[in-house]
């Protein structure tokens, strides 16, 4: 079953839709759009360096994935005003990655495979690495998942409760980076904040409860996947943003009926 | 039993000096009330106590295992966060379907259980928080002006609330309010800050302080005056100016 490749995109897609699922919940919730993004573009400066020091290129991301959210952290507890320092961060760290790419003359890279992903190229071991790494963010955040959803309520409440809420954030930005680095292959770094978001945002509307949120933005996103994949093998158009076209197109959905909804 | 001990508590908030020298505890069943002006560090000490902010000098000592309530001073929950009463009321502890039941017709919000927490009033949103604060049976109670968006009748019948938990459970009360005809009733201790600790006691004592009369004197008539109060120090004129500032609002 493995053997044919539009089964393993198909996997690889839902592996990373089911880590997007919780994580997007907690990006949208706590307004980390931008910080996600951020990442992201970070982990293409990661593909540059596993490439010259011969690293998994999972390894490398992960690494400068998690750097990138740490300074992040760190400059604005100091006071830098947020979206400024992301905007800076963000497409340095991606100017940065992009030259240190020209440097690797010895080795032909597909810098499009890395922005805009190559889902239908994954391997039997791509698949390994993305369902292990999806594993492994769905098992920490419902690990944590009580002591996160009370941080991002409010810090104080988590203070109270003892719960320690740097301490959730830095589970929460560990498992970013492990998010980032496994969709890489499937969206691209330029595309994988819309993973994230798109799918939890348009699952709102069809919510009441965190918990429900995450299964709805699951489901979406799994359903893009799917969908995104087929379309792009009949219409032949390019099958990271064809996943993300029907992601959008499902959040336009929800729009509706949550006008619809509301006029009533 | 010594629940809270604060030891010669300073804290700084961003390179100001909120609280400076701040020493007294709070034993099992008592009800003590913080007052004081604006900006005078009732809620940062209250932070403190919690562990949210780190003291620069002093201590602050817990009974082993302490389970606060916590009821904050504002709560914003984000709009893109879905989330029932009877969720919020499970977080951060779990408890069985009957014990939110119970929490929710004590609160007096018996039908609430399924609406999500951005369609309550301002008036049942604090009575759901304190019905959370109290659901994980606390040591102690933390309340930061828990009576805000309450008419005068919701906040009598909260405060009756509070008395009648006490009583049953025994637990401690550590409140900040402004309603001071309240806590002159409702408090077995008083402490009066800005900065520091202006005066503590029994509410008969802090209200004759000099500076608490300025601030309550017209409603209060002259009935406090009666009570005498030695302060062990003296304040400057824009303390007093500050406490009358704020009467005005």
């Amino acid at each position: 079953m493995l053997d044919d490749f539009l089964v393993r995109a198909n996997l690889a897609g839902i592996g990373v839709a089911f880590a997007a699922a919780p994580l997007g919940c907690f990006v949208v919730w706590r307004r980390m759009a931008y910080f996600g993004d951020a990442t992201a573009h970070a982990a293409i400066l990661g593909v540059a360096l596993s490439l010259a020091f011969s690293l998994s290129i999972f390894i490398g991301t992960v690494i400068v994935a998690l750097l990138m959210a740490f300074t992040v952290s760190l400059l604005s507890d100091r006071g830098y005003a947020m979206d400024t320092l992301l905007g800076v961060l963000a497409h340095s760290t991606l100017a940065f990655g992009l030259v240190a790419v020209s440097f690797l003359s010895g080795i032909r890279i597909d810098l499009m495979a890395y922005l805009f992903g190559d889902i239908l190229a994954v391997s039997r071991s791509d698949l390994g690495v993305i369902w292990i790494g999806a594993g492994l963010v769905v098992a920490l955040v419902a690990w944590r998942w009580t002591a996160l959803l009370t941080s991002t309520l409010n810090e104080d409440l988590a203070h109270a409760g003892g719960i320690d809420p740097k301490r959730e954030k830095i589970v929460l930005t560990c498992a970013l980076a492990i998010t980032v680095a496994v969709s890489i292959k499937v969206v691209g770094v330029l595309l994988i904040a819309a993973m994230l978001i798109i799918p939890a945002a348009a699952a709102r509307v069809f919510s009441k409860t965190p918990e429900r949120m995450v299964l709805v933005a699951g489901a979406i996103g799994t359903l893009s996947v799917l969908v995104g994949l087929r379309v792009a093998y009949i219409i032949d158009t390019p099958a990271g943003p064809s996943i993300v076209c029907v992601a959008a197109l499902a959040f336009l959905l929800s729009s509706v009926t949550k006008g619809l909804s509301t006029k009533e | 039993m010594t629940l809270v001990q604060i030891d010669n508590l300073s804290l700084k908030y961003s390179k100001r000096m909120v609280l400076s020298n701040v020493s007294f505890e709070v034993s099992s069943g008592e009800i003590v009330t913080i007052v004081g002006p604006n900006g005078s560090g009732k809620t940062s000490l209250l932070r403190a106590i919690i562990g949210a902010l780190k003291p620069s000098r002093g201590r602050v000592l817990l009974k082993s295992d302490i389970r606060f309530g916590y009821v904050p001073q504002k709560l914003h929950i984000d709009e893109t966060l879905p989330i029932t009463v009877s969720r919020f009321l499970r977080l951060p502890r779990n408890v069985n379907g009957s014990a939110i039941d119970a929490a929710l017709l004590q609160a007096g919000l018996p039908d609430l259980a399924k609406v999500q927490m951005s369609h309550l009033s301002g008036g049942q949103f604090q009575r759901v928080l304190l019905a959370r604060a109290l659901i994980d049976k606390p040591d102690i109670l933390l309340l930061d002006e828990a009576t805000q968006g309450l008419d005068q009748r919701g906040s009598a019948s909260f405060y009756k609330q509070i008395e009648k938990v006490r009583q049953e459970t025994g637990c401690a009360v550590l409140m900040i309010s402004h309603e001071l005809h309240v806590v002159m009733s409702a408090s077995d201790r008083v402490i009066c800050l800005n900065g520091h600790v202006c005066c503590e006691g029994t509410p008969a004592v802090v209200a004759s302080a000099p500076e608490y009369r300025a601030l309550f004197g017209a409603d209060t008539g002259g009935a406090l005056a009666l009570y005498q109060h030695h302060h062990d120090h003296s304040h400057d004129d824009d303390h007093e100016r500050q406490y009358q500032s704020e009467t005005k609002h």
